[in-house]
Parts: C-alpha cells; structure tokens; sequence
C-alpha cells in the first residue's frame, strides 16, 4: 500500500460516509536538531513522524481527523471520523460552503538541495557549533550558544476531485548567539538572527552563514552592551536592519492580509485584522516604496513549496503594490467567501493539523538606496538590528519591538552602540513613514510562526533589506 | 500492546543493540486529543487526532542523544533505536550527563474521566451550541476541547511508570462592535464545563467593553481578572523559577530572598488536577512550593540541573529540556484564606455593568480609588529575561476604576513592566479567595489564579501609539 494509496483510501471513505469534498495528507517528516553551550554539545535530537491526516466537509461544515497508521483500515477509519466531526459541526452551522476552482493535476515538486543535510555527519555539525560556542565564551560571553535544524518533509496529497502531489521540501539553518550577564539585566548579540537564518535549501545554506567567522566579534558586542548608554526616548528617525524589517513585516503585513483572520475565524485566539475587505485595492497601506508580495517560488526561500495544502500551485501575487493594498492570503474557502478567485497559502504543520492560512514568503521589493546611503542621509537618527523581543495587537496595529543592539546615527555616520533600542508604532502609519529602503534584500526564514488551535508552527519566508522611518517613538523602557 | 509493554520493548532493544552499557530512557504516549472551534457564532474548525508517540534518550560510551518516532512497530521500534544510539556514537561527550532515575514508585494521580478522555465530537459541539445561544446574539468565536493522554516510562535503570490523564478546556469571547468579552475554563471533567454559563459571562464583559475611551499612558493601579495573573505565572514560570536559567543566571529568583510581596504563595501542583504522575525522565510529579509568603523557596529541576545546582529533581522534565530547561506548569498563586472585604453590588454602574461577573473581583475593585480593571493579557513577550521586563497588551476588556466603582470601557493599552517587581514587596494590595483554573494553549499545562489588586501597573502606549 503506497502513501498514495492510504490517502485515497481515506478520501474514499469519506465520500461514502456522507462528505460531498475530501482531501487527505500523507506526512513523512524527519527532523534533527543539536544545540551547543559554551563548547559543548547541549542536546542532539533526531525525530521521525509519519501520519495522515484527512479533512471532510460535509453541507457548510468541516471535520478532520489524523492517524499515525497508514494501513487501509486505519486510513478508512480516520475517512469515516472525519466526516462523522464534520457531521458535529453542522449542530451548530455557519453560512454555505464554497472552494474556489483548482486544477485537478498529478505533480512531483521537490526544493533545491545541493548538499543533503542530513547526510552531513553529526560530528562535522557538531564540531562548527562547539567550536562558535567555545570561540564566543573565549571572547567574553557568559552563554555562547549555538544551533541548527533541519527537516526533511515528503508529501501526499489526494482529493476528491482528482488531485494527486507529491513533494520532497528539505529546510534547514543555524545560528549562534552570545549573551554578556551583568548586574540585573542581560545583553544579547547574534549571527545572522538570534536561532538563526533559515531556508528551503541544503546544508550549504548553514555552511554560507560562516558561524565560526563571527563568533568572536558578536561575544564582544555582547559584552560592550552592558556599559553602552542606553536608547534614548522620544521620536527620531529609525533605520532598521533588513532582519528585524523582516520581522516587521511579518507581525505587521503578512499576519494583517491573512483572509482567516480578516473573516473573523481567528478572531478569539491570533486575532483580526485592521483590514476591511471593502478596501481592498484602494487601502493606502505605506509609502509609495512599499512593495510587498506574496511569493511561495522563490527559489530557498523558507516559505516556499510547489503546491500548498489545498494542492493549489505555487503563485506569486501582489499584497501591496506602490503603497496600496491588492492581495490577500487565501485558502480555497476563505477566499469563495471573500468574493476571491484565488487560494494557494493553506498549509498544516504536519499530518495531526488541519491546513490553515499561512503566510508563505511574503516581503518587501528591493529599493533604490544601499544602507550605507541611508546612514549618510540621516542627520539624527537610530539604527536598530537583529530582533530581541515582538509583540503586536490583536488586529495588528499596536507594536513594540525590541532590538539587540542600536547605534546612534548623528551627521550621516554611525556613532556610539546603544543597549535596550525598542521602537513602537501603529502598523500603517509605521510603513506610510518609510522614505528610503535598500536593494540588499535577504530572504528571511522564520521557523517558529504560531497560529491556530491546536497550535501550528509555520515556516515563513521574508525577503527584506534596510529601510528608514520618519519619526519613530524610540526607547521605550519599563 | 500497552505502553508499558512498548516501552520495556524499547529498552530492550536498546540493551540489545546498544550493549550492556548503554543507558536509555524511554517514554511511550498514546493521546486523543479533540478540539472543536468556532467563529462568528458557527463551528468552523473540528479536529481530533488518535496519536501514539515514542521518546527516547540514550547515553553510550560518555555521548547522548534523543530521538522521537510514531512508528510502534517491531521495525518502527528497531529503527528508532538504532539511528539514536548512531546519533549518540558520532555525538561530542556529554561532561553533563546526569545518570538515569532510580526505581521509585510513581505517586498517586487522581483519577481519570473516561467520559472526557473518550468524548464524542457531539458533546463538545453541544457545549459550543450553548455558549453561542447564551451569548444573546453577540458574535462568538472560541474552542471546547478534550484531551485524554496514557503514558508509560521505562529505564535501563529498572525504573517503570505508568500514569493517564484527562482534561478538558472551554474559552470563547463574545463580540459587540469590535469590544470582546472572555471566559476561559480548565476542568478535569467535561461535564463541569456549562458552555451556557461560559458564554453568558463573556456576553456580560463584551457588553460591558462598548464605547470605550482611550486613556493617556502612565503608572495605574490596577486589579488583574484571573486570565491576565495567568499570564505573570506563565512568564514567571518559564524564565524565572527555571533551572537552566537560574544556573545560567539569566533568572532574577533568588531562592531565601524576600523577592514578593508576602501575600504572594507560588506551589507548583500537577497532581492538583489530572496530570501525568511522572516527568520525562521518569523522576515522580509533586508539588512544589516555588514562592512562600514572598519569600523565593526553589525552582523547578530536572535531572541536569538539579545535579549542576547540587540539588534533587523536582519532577520538572520536558522533552527538550536540555535547551529549554525544567519547567513548572501548574502553577497556582494561592488565592487570599478570607478573601477581601465583599462589595457586591457597588462595582459597577451604568453601561459598565457586567465588566465584574464575581465577587471577589468586585471587591478588590471596591477598594481601589483610581485604577484600572484588566481582564486579560495578550502578546507578552520579554525585553531582558533576567529583570523580567515584559511588554504586552490588554485584551477582551479594560475599565476604568474610580471610587470603587467601574464606570466606563478603555480602550487597549501596551505595557511595559517588570513582573518581578509588579509582585514585589508591598505592592499587592489584595487577592481573591478563589483560584480559577485557566487552560494553557497545550493540554497538561495550566496555570490557576485569583483576581489580584496591584498597586501599580506601566502602560506604555495607547490604542493609537
């Protein structure tokens, strides 16, 4: 019995208990993660998890149920449960159900990958992380850590209405951190982000970061951090570093245009949206220089796949464009109901969830400037990089963050290191703020996006590069 | 095959391949786990999982590693085993290596609900229905869910456990012109959930939440609801009164320091409700006073912290503990023995009434001149872990307190405070007599609380900046 095999029988079974639509998953992921203190290896853990998962819906209302069994019983049981919850949803029913059209195709994708990830051998990973660790503890951090992880994901995907994918996605990354400890606070510095830089690549991504060679400068900032001044408070101009632009956009753009919550199913747990659907395409979200998509075929980027979770191809759409909003991200029945033809940004974090709306890689165009133009046009300012702490609204408009380190700009140069910088802002009124932005764009990995309930951690995608504010509220502090 | 008997497998097989030598630590879960949502107003999303797990650390020749499979074949097993004791053969040494739990008998769990462990997705549908019709037409959206777990730990030390648990958990909010209003229930039987009474209280704060003004940033004080103190102890729990952070000093705790105010009693209990009687190490759950009268007693320990810090395991394993650290994940603040002064009936006036749906509440808001009422908190996240300085926002109900008396809906405020120093010597000024139960967004945690009146709060910022 193929994983083809197990999912179609789960489909079937499904539709013979009632469902009008089903579609099933087949998931067989295997993970490897190894941390490191201060020279030596911390924890080394490998997991393997294959299961199915199939969704049922039945009149206006869905069921799912998941299985770690395969056999045709065991696939046919979890078909019949489906339905059966989905039959319990309909006691207390909402509005017809919809999906928008989706070509019905028989596909294989698979993610660049030039050096195997887990073929690497354990020793060659754990001697790069010990030897950071140890070189950051030599220069002054009281906790040198560092990390890496990787999965390896194969896919099956059948529905009713004919689809039958396949796809391999191997993701992996690493970073390392230094903390300095003083008297009633600590002080952090990371490379390339704190627990890293992530991508649907090979190890080769990890082997690009060359730990190693920044080991010892971020140990030093670390500690220099706890003697810098702090962040002054009051309004100036902000630059941000491409990583925490990433994060920005994230909390404040890709968690704002997912439909899900615009339509209110998030809304008692991850929220709403300050998005109003009757705007769409008219919204002035930021300045003209804002330009963001929504893009799952960048080529290693952590948000990408050839399919999504519903089988929808990988599409790349506007979300903003010149300043305006025009896109959203959709999933087959959010968007029917929004009035949308389009889905392609459902995914499930593995075979025991239900596919959801999930951001893919959703970021910025490159602009005209370089940073280093930025900083020379700035008279008074701050510049802020690599993300400490985030926290953001309900709807998404209120944020602070708070940044590992700043240095002040004063003139058109860079001056002194700044400790605590935190920054805070409504969404829109942020990116209308936005008067320069650079063409260094890096595409951003977040592994740890949580939504839904039961919890789902997303891989995302965040192309980003410098940018400058005007006006910001800095230095916030308790 | 049970648990127990997967897991003798998997120590058997480790004892097989791995030789005499090797030490390996096993857990095996079988868990249904259930959860029906709804928004505006309809079942939405309706899940359940029947999922079986294996965990295993090994520690050969001075090296360890840890692995997980779903595969509880003879193969599955097989191979589980053999790339984990791999992975620890290529693996540095592990200078840091605790040694295995000896046999000790697992304590007493209290017993399990087998009408929750084994619920029908029609149970929790019918307790959705009637949260939604009590709400009297306001827009809802939340979950009931019910978890069963069985689990069985085993160790090349001898060491055998057993245990199950079964919870289940409601939380909704009810919506009026974008002002929401929460209730939020962890029990450990799904009959003592009242999916009428959950929502009728959340309907009562959400009309109470409308029109609401926005307040200038500034120091309050303020009374915390239940679901917003679950959030200090959650935040406490995880970077304060852990281990791995206090050995790391990354941990503001200092244990025989008065830390708190002395109303302040802080007791680790996950047998206080169902809860697995061991932890992932197979090292016996017990309660654990963390704080006692303000003063810090202990943090939470596993193995390797406990043997770095000189001390004994408190039972707080988790899978993963290595990088994260032992947690604490039941905590209870001890509610008030009297409780304050009872103000029934003067809490509230006007278009406020509702926004106190108990008395305790009512009291501690009774006793306040200027301040705040919060319902809950949302986003927390924290700007340097060893002061504990958090920032976060309110949510699903803020009002403003004078005289005693609630008089009218705020808007959201940001916060930036350190929470140590909110609980602070002197700076509670009242709690509840009632702990409330809140669910965590995992089963098995939970973290349970009484309203609490503090003396001073920092709000950062506004609803517009």
């Amino acid at each position: 019995m193929t994983e083809f095999d197990a999912a179609a029988a789960a489909v079937q079974a499904a539709l013979d208990a009632g469902a009008r639509y089903a579609d099933a998953r087949v998931m067989h992921r295997r993970y490897e993660s190894m941390t490191a203190r201060n020279g030596d290896v911390e924890e080394l853990t490998q997991d393997e998890s294959i299961g199915l998962g199939v969704r049922a819906l039945v009149g206006a209302s869905w069921g799912f149920h998941a299985v770690p069994d395969l056999s045709d019983a065991a696939a046919r049981d979890a078909g019949r449960r489906a339905t059966r919850t989905a039959m319990a949803s309909a006691r207390v029913p909402g509005p017809p159900v919809d999906l928008v059209a989706v070509e019905a195709v028989a596909a294989s994708w698979a993610s660049g990958c030039q050096i195997d990830p887990l073929g690497v051998p354990l020793s060659d990973k754990g001697d790069l992380l010990v030897g950071a660790t140890r070189t950051m503890a030599e220069h002054g951090a009281d906790l040198a850590e560092g990390l890496y992880q990787i999965w390896d994901t194969a896919k099956w995907f059948v529905s009713s209405e004919g689809h039958r994918i396949d796809q391999r996605i191997r993701e992996c990354g690493g970073g390392i951190s230094a903390t300095s400890i003083g008297d009633g606070e600590t002080q952090r510095r990371s490379w390339p982000s704190y627990r890293g830089q992530y991508g649907t690549t090979g190890w080769e991504l990890v082997e690009s970061l060359d730990l190693a060679a920044h080991a010892a400068q971020i140990a030093e900032e670390s500690r220099a951090l706890l003697t810098a001044p702090p962040c002054p408070a009051g309004e100036t101009d902000l630059i941000l570093g491409g990583e925490q632009l990433a994060l920005q956009i994230h909390e404040s753009v890709g968690h704002a245009i997912e439909l899900d919550r615009i339509l209110g199913w998030e809304a008692a747990f991850a929220g709403t949206s300050w998005l109003d659907l009757a705007q769409l395409g008219s919204l002035r979200y930021g300045s003209e220089l804002m330009n963001i998509t929504i893009d799952p075929t960048i080529p290693g980027a952590l948000g990408s796949f050839g399919f999504d979770d519903e089988g929808s191809p990988a599409v790349k759409r506007d979300a903003v464009r010149d300043g305006r909003w025009v896109g959203v991200l959709a999933g087959r029945d959010s968007a029917a109901m929004a009035g949308l033809d389009y889905g392609g940004s459902v995914r499930a974090d593995g075979w025991a969830r239900l596919p959801m709306v999930r951001m893919t890689n959703v970021g910025l165009e490159p602009g005209p400037h370089t940073l280093e133009e930025i900083i020379a046009a700035t008279d008074d300012g701050v510049l802020m990089d690599l993300n400490r702490s985030w926290s953001i609204d309900d709807k998404r408009l209120n944020f602070q963050f708070g940044c590992e380190v700043g240095w002040e700009i004063k003139k058109g140069r860079r001056g002194r290191m700044l400790r605590n910088p935190t920054y805070t802002g409504i969404g829109p009124l942020f990116w209308r703020s936005m008067d320069m932005l650079s063409g260094e764009t890096v595409p951003w990995g977040t592994p740890n996006c949580g939504k839904g309930q039961p919890g789902q951690i997303g891989h995302t995608g965040h192309p980003a590069a410098p940018a400058r504010f005007r006006n910001v509220r800095v230095g916030v502090s308790a | 095959m049970s648990e127990l008997e997967l897991a003798g497998q998997v120590i058997e097989l480790v004892r097989r391949l791995g030789g005499p030598a090797a030490q390996a630590e096993t857990v095996v879960t079988r868990a249904d786990l259930a959860l029906t949502r709804f928004a505006n107003s309809a079942i939405h999303q309706n899940v359940a999982e029947s999922t079986v797990g294996v965990r295993l650390r090994v520690h050969v020749d001075g090296r360890t590693a840890a692995g997980s499979g779903s595969v509880v074949t003879t193969e599955g097993l097989r191979a589980l085993v053999e790339r984990t004791l791999a992975a620890a053969r290529l693996c540095p040494p592990d200078p840091g290596w605790p040694g295995l739990a000896p046999p000790t008998p697992a304590p007493a769990a209290p017993p399990v609900d087998e009408a929750t462990a084994f619920a029908e997705p029609d149970q929790r549908a019918d307790r959705v229905g009637a949260f939604v019709a009590a709400a009297g037409g306001l827009t809802t959206a939340g979950y009931c869910r019910t978890a069963h777990r069985s689990s069985a730990f085993a160790n090349s030390a001898g060491h055998t456990a057993y245990g199950r648990s079964a919870e289940a958990a409601m939380d909704g909010i009810a919506r009026r012109d974008g002002a929401d209003g929460v209730a939020r229930r962890c029990v450990d039987r799904l009959s003592d959930l009242d999916g009428a009474e959950l929502g009728a209280h959340a309907a009562a704060k959400a009309q109470a939440a409308a029109d609401p003004v926005e307040l200038p940033p500034g120091r309050y004080e303020v009374v915390f609801e239940p679901a917003a103190v679950a959030d200090l102890l959650q935040n406490l729990s995880w970077f304060g009164f852990n281990g791995k952070r206090y050995a790391e000093r990354q941990s503001f705790a200092e244990p025989g320091a008065a830390q708190f105010d002395r109303q302040v009693t802080l007791v680790d209990d996950p047998l206080g409700a169902s809860g697995l009687p061991f932890d992932a190490e197979g090292t016996g759950r017990r309660a654990v006073t963390l704080v006692e009268a303000g003063i810090t007693r202990a943090v939470a320990h596993d193995r390797r912290t406990a043997a770095e810090a000189g001390a004994e395991s408190t039972g707080h394993a988790i899978a993963g503990g290595a990088t994260w650290g032992p947690m604490a994940r039941n905590l209870r603040l001890s509610p008030a023995v009297a409780g304050p002064a009872s103000a029934v009936g003067r809490s509230t006036t006007g278009a406020a009434a509702g926004a106190v749906v108990d008395t305790d509440t009512a009291a501690l808001v009774a006793g306040v001149r200027r301040g705040l009422l919060v319902t809950d908190l949302w986003y927390t996240r924290v700007l340097d872990p060893k002061s504990l300085v958090v920032t976060g926002l309110t949510r699903n109900g803020v009002w403003l307190i004078e005289d005693g008396t609630v008089v009218r809906a705020v808007r959201d405020l940001r916060f930036t405070e350190s929470y140590p120093r909110a609980l602070g010597p002197g700076a509670v000024l009242g709690l509840g007599s009632r702990a409330v139960r809140q669910p965590d967004r995992v089963d098995g945690a939970w973290w349970a609380a009484p309203s609490v009146r503090l003396a001073s709060w920092h709000f950062t910022g506004g609803a517009s900046g």
